[in-house]
């Protein structure tokens, strides 16, 4: 066992508030998508920064577990570096940047593009919960919404999106079904890695610590993108792969090289990247690329 | 058809606190039958537009309500899932302020195909065809389908909400004054409208409204209310025509010396 | 490029630095101690304890020190500390009319029993600028003395009730919730609702109810009392079977009385709204009051359409340590979202001059 380096309890939060979480986690497993209310507590960081994420990840949280935490799919982005860094020193468990080394992954905004495995939980950092939320604003009523499967409000949304534009606008947050009951909000993921909770081996867990709530997708449950019959769910594409790795059908960041218009596409997920990269896959722009984009050479 | 009524209130009642809201009105309502509410403001007509509708909890008294299978229910004794499933399929609410009736910020189309998606439709043409379809019976045009009811003249604001509740075929709408603020001319031609529909579809109707003209115009039989109690009821002609009451008297002159 | 820089590690490393040394300030100047931030922004240390939830004037005081002046960054780090806190137990319930109050008074009787006592305000001082304080100041004058209480100081709503004339509160005998251990759902008991508007923003509660009295959700209140001074706190642990005195809190407490209601079995009564906050803050005591009795609109059937009445949104959105977070998360990098956004807008616009191009060519033809 790793030494701490604080006098709080193991992973921050004391063992009653733990097992309070993991009730909580256990009756969200049991009820796939519904968002099950917990007693949210006050962490050293702000709510809207991935509390709910951390307490969840602090409550699963074991001694040999090898913890990665990424945001915008990148391990290097500031919120991404604090949270590691914040386990790594109220808990003292190994991290890693590896997707395929990590038991626990913690996530804002994406999903890694590797598979993930039956012996993985991947945690979700949730800012708003509710898929309802921008129809309904009201708590009382979209939870009774939700008790009768009343979901009519959702495709008018998506209506709305196709009349005024042809196209469903949603672009992220995209609302899922969870084993043909509960609507859902995927948290602020791109639309892109919808397809990826659809029947994936490893266990999906979303805090939300701000609004208190935590729901789950156990392995293997269906996920399905609302949409309607002649206009069905798709995702984005990109036209052209990673520049750095030459990967396609990824999902790639836009970056600004200069003034006049000259940009790049590079994979979002880092570790995926630097994974091809090392198997000898090289971009188109892999030899030019600003240092702070391509990393160490 | 039925000889039943397709609805029945019986000792209607409703307290505010010490204040009467309405105190026990009893009547029946025949499917394709259109009972007009009359009264000043103040009379307890919404009120009572409240309790038949289950928007309110009565303190005394019921409304019964024959359901398209036939079996007569309390609304009250509704669950929550029945009673939202009935206000959603076998009734309609046209109100007076189209603002709390419609969704400004979606389009007609969707205001319109609103309850078809609530019932399960997942086909995007299918609901676009019978909004079309719905907007020429209420006489919207169809290149408006797209357009907001922001953008819409107050008239056309009403028509839109009938349409949207009569998507789903009911057999009963409360209207609550749906032509106040009108113009006399535009109100004549919802009322035109709404006559054509009530003919052509069987709908009955229970509609407030403080206009004595409105209900001889629409309604079939009337209820006349003045604080929270009803005090005459009859064929609108003869109510209107030679009021037994004094009250409706008042009420009658006062209109027609207007 | 804040985000693609590899080694945000030591980015973030560097950032606390030099926050700490803008903290600290120019080092010619004296560092501020805690001590000075508890005497003498004692007002500040009041409200950090108050909706950090937590009564303690040091940690307060260090809080504000460590947030450079930043209350609500001092309540936050406040409630962090006592999320770690071992919960005891529940003390006994205060009696307010046995306060030794610094400070009380009524706005509906003129004089009443133990009269109106001014006390440490703001009230009435003219607001100029003092230019001695600038200068380090005189020691002010010392204090009058007050006389000896006879007959003690009892609540302006207990001698409305005496005569029935306001609503009776009485203790059902249910443990009060705790909104810091459990969800809060709605529609929430008053005790969370309290509980909930004590923790609340000053300034949300301030506007809340300031709007009731230009009309949104109007209840009429009158300051019935506003008292603050100390009391003892007690708690009777279990295993002693009787109480025993934890120590003396300062406190402000603040009883509205409002419209009257009554119904078809009761007669005519005020009725109340309630306040209360550590330390000397009146004006969340006041607003709280207003806003508690707002809240209560469904329980007297009245109209209830005013954003004060409404719990949810008054519940949902009065935490100022969840509001900042969530307004300041904006901060953290979108741009996973945002290229999602880009694409699609790009799109539509392509789509777009398309069917212009298309528009345009048939009015050739």
């Amino acid at each position: 066992m790793t030494m701490q380096t604080t006098g709080y309890n193991f992973a921050y939060l004391d063992e009653q508030t733990k097992r309070m979480i993991r009730r909580a986690i256990l009756k969200a497993i049991a009820i796939p998508g519904y968002q099950v209310p917990f007693a949210s507590r006050e962490m050293p960081m702000p709510y809207g920064w991935g509390t709910g994420g951390v307490q969840v990840t602090a409550a699963i949280l074991g001694h040999s577990d090898v913890l990665k935490v990424i945001d915008q799919g990148s391990d290097d982005t500031t919120n991404a570096v604090s949270i590691r860094k914040f386990f790594g020193k109220v808990a003292g468990v190994a991290t890693t940047t590896k997707t395929a080394e990590a038991t626990i992954i913690q996530t804002r905004h994406r999903i890694p593009e590797a598979p993930l495995r039956e012996d993985q939980t991947l945690v979700y950092q949730v800012p708003i919960p509710e898929p309802l939320r921008f129809l309904e604003p009201r708590e009382t009523e979209t939870r009774t919404m939700h008790a009768l499967a009343e979901y009519g409000l959702m495709h008018v949304k998506l209506y709305e999106d196709i009349a005024r534009h042809g196209h469903i606008a949603t672009t992220y947050a995209y609302p899922v079904e969870v084993a043909g009951r509960y609507v859902t909000d995927p948290s602020p993921t791109p639309k892109f890695d919808n397809p990826k909770m659809d029947m994936c081996a490893a266990l999906q867990l979303f805090g939300a610590g701000r609004e208190k709530r935590i729901y789950a997708i156990p392995p293997y449950t269906p996920v399905r993108s609302l949409d309607f019959e002649d206009h069905p769910f798709a995702v984005q594409q990109f036209a052209e792969p990673c520049a750095l790795c030459a990967a396609r059908g990824v999902y790639l960041d836009e970056v600004i090289l200069d003034d006049r218009g000259k940009r790049m596409f590079v994979c979002s997920d880092t570790d995926h990247c630097e994974e091809r990269r090392a198997a000898g896959h090289h971009g188109a722009m892999l030899d030019t690329a600003p240092q702070a984009i391509a990393g160490t050479r | 058809m039925t000889d039943e009524p397709l609805l029945r209130a019986r000792g209607l009642t409703k307290h505010y606190g010490e204040r009467i809201g309405c105190a026990d009105v009893s009547f029946d309502l025949y499917e394709g039958e259109v009972l007009a509410i009359v009264g000043e403001s103040g009379s307890g007509k919404s009120t009572l537009l409240g309790l038949l509708a289950n928007e309110l909890p009565a303190t005394a008294g019921e409304v019964l309500y024959r359901m398209r299978d036939g079996i007569v229910r309390d609304i009250a004794s509704l669950s929550e899932p029945e009673r939202r499933l009935l206000a959603r399929t076998d009734w309609g609410y046209v109100r007076q302020d189209s603002r709390e009736g419609l969704r400004m910020r979606v389009s007609a189309g969707a205001n319109v195909g609103e309850r078809l998606m609530a019932l399960g439709e997942r086909r995007y043409a299918g609901i676009r065809e019978t909004a079309l379809t719905w907007l020429d019976r209420v006489e919207i045009a169809r290149n408006r389908i797209d357009d907001r009811p922001t953008d819409f003249s107050g008239g056309m604001r009403q028509r839109l909400q009938i349409a949207r509740n009569l998507v789903t075929n009911p057999r009963l709408v409360f209207m609550d004054e749906p032509t106040s603020g009108l113009d006399v001319s535009v109100q004549a031609r919802l009322l035109d409208l709404v006559r054509g529909l009530v003919a052509d579809l069987g709908l009955a109707i229970v509609i407030v409204t403080h206009d004595l003209a409105v209900a001889r115009l629409l309604s079939h039989r009337i209820v006349v209310m003045r604080r929270g109690r009803v005090v005459e009821t009859g064929l609108t002609d003869q109510v209107l025509d030679d009021p037994r009451d004094a009250y409706s008297q008042l009420l009658v002159s006062s209109v027609l010396a207007a | 490029m804040y985000v693609a820089v590899k080694g945000g590690e030591r980015a973030i490393e560097n950032a606390h630095r030099l926050l700490a040394a803008k903290r600290r300030g120019p080092t010619d100047t004296p560092e501020i101690s805690v001590e000075q931030i508890d005497s003498q922004l004692a007002l500040s240390v009041d409200r950090v304890m108050t909706e950090g939830s937590l009564y303690d004037r040091g940690l307060a005081a260090l809080a504000i020190k460590q947030a450079r002046g930043d209350l609500i960054e001092a309540i936050f780090l406040v409630r962090a500390f006592r999320t770690t806190l071992p919960r005891f137990g529940v003390s006994e319930p205060i009696d307010t009319a046995a306060m030794d109050a610094e400070r009380r008074v009524s706005a509906t009787f003129k004089d009443m029993p133990g009269g109106q006592v001014l006390g440490p305000t703001f009230d009435y001082t003219h607001r100029l600028l003092d230019f001695t304080l600038a200068t380090n100041g005189e020691a002010p004058p010392s204090p009058a003395e007050a006389d000896e209480l006879v007959g003690g100081m009892p609540r302006v709503t207990d001698l409305l009730d005496a005569q029935s004339l306001i609503e009776r509160e009485t203790d059902d005998g249910a443990e009060a919730g705790d909104l810091t251990r459990e969800p809060l759902d709605f529609p929430a008991d008053r005790d969370l609702r309290l509980q909930a508007l004590a923790r609340g923003d000053e300034g949300f509660l301030l506007a809340l109810g300031y709007s009731t009295q230009r009309g949104f959700g109007r209840t009429h209140a009158f300051t019935g009392e506003i008292r603050f001074g100390e009391i003892e706190v007690e708690f009777a642990p279990e295993e002693l079977g009787f109480a025993v005195p934890l120590g003396r809190i300062s406190l402000t407490e603040c009883q509205m009385v409002t419209q009257f209601t009554g119904s078809a079995e009761q007669p005519p009564q005020f009725t109340r709204g309630y306040g209360v906050a550590f330390g000397q803050s009146e004006r969340k005591a006041m607003s709280m009051a207003m806003v508690d009795r707002a809240l209560r609109a469904k329980e007297f059937d009245e109209e209830a359409k005013s954003p004060a009445q409404d719990e949810e949104f008054v519940l949902t959105h009065s935490d100022n340590v969840a509001a900042t977070g969530f307004v300041e998360h904006l901060k953290l990098p979108h741009y996973v979202d945002f290229q999602a956004e880009l694409q699609l807008l790009r799109r539509l616009r392509e789509e777009h001059a398309e069917r212009e191009d298309d528009g345009m060519r048939e009015a050739a033809e």
